[in-house]
């Protein structure tokens, strides 16, 4: 990787690690959705250095735009923003918990050499640094080996979801 | 140092066991969901970034497919998660989950 990618790869994982620390840590909910705005701007920005520039439009556009919007409102609408968002009794079992996981996990991806494929068996793939949006859309429709089924359960579970959720919350 | 493919699944990795934390230790249910955003961006990262490493040079784009399918199941758990938490709050005045126990044995 180039010395920008590096240096965007840096500043988006400490902004992103520093804000999903504060969304954990910080008591008033609100401001709780206000970093977790943050964390996914710079999950954002992570995509767009690993050259997938698609996905960190759609991360904008979905995670930013609509479900921060989505939990801003179930904020405001629980009006619970006093009472603050405190931690239960069983945090420091889970504290405890968490952190070996991490450490596991860390260590294992640490030592493991993973090992590289060439491009030609491994399905669709370009060279780095093009654009993939019409790639993307390519693998996705393509006829033998696309993804047309998961697309249309895809499909079919947010209609689900749309009416579930309005169903959910009518007044009868 | 060189980043590699190790930097971005060991941050995927302390991004979910952030929300992980969240999620298991945290009263309100709203708060509960935040913490699951971050551990479902977290698995993402570590997709995106062995569709990018796999193999020199390019660029795999199942990865991105997968990632793209996540985020879509994220845009509905979100949605339905919220009306779950709005219908609690509206029946018990509360969305402390602790509270939310009629089911309890």
């Amino acid at each position: 990787m180039d010395f920008g990618a590096e240096l965007a790869f840096w500043i988006f994982a400490v902004i992103g690690v520093g804000a999903a620390i504060a969304v954990v840590a910080v008591r008033n909910l609100f401001r709780a959705a206000l970093w977790l705005v943050l964390s996914f701007f710079a999950v954002a920005g992570i995509y767009a250095s690993l050259s997938a520039d698609f996905l960190a439009v759609a991360q904008v556009l979905v995670y930013m735009g609509a479900i921060s919007v989505l939990i801003i409102f179930g904020v405001m609408l629980t009006r619970n923003v006093q009472r603050g968002n405190p931690f239960n009794r069983a945090w420091p079992w889970a504290f405890v918990i968490c952190a070996s996981l991490m450490g596991l996990l860390i260590f294992v991806f640490h030592d493991t050499s993973w090992v590289t494929v060439e491009a030609a068996q491994a399905g669709p793939a370009i060279n780095q640094g093009d654009p993939t949006t019409s790639e993307i859309a390519d693998a996705i429709f393509d006829k033998d080996a696309g993804f047309l089924l998961p697309l249309e359960i895809g499909a079919a579970l947010i209609l689900a979801a749309v009416v579930g959720a309005i169903a959910l919350v009518k007044d009868d | 140092m060189d980043v590699g493919l190790t930097h971005y699944l060991i941050l995927s990795a302390i991004l979910f066991s952030i929300g992980l934390f969240g999620a298991l230790s945290k009263h309100n249910a709203i708060g509960i969901l935040m913490c699951i955003e971050i551990m479902l961006n977290g698995a993402n990262i570590a997709v995106v970034a062995f569709s990018r490493f796999l193999a020199a040079d390019t660029v795999l784009l199942t990865g991105h497919v997968f990632a793209l399918f996540v985020i879509l199941v994220a845009a509905a758990e979100a949605a339905v998660g919220l009306a779950i938490v709005i219908t609690l709050y509206r029946i018990r005045e509360t969305v402390d989950v602790e509270k939310a126990d009629s089911m309890k044995g």
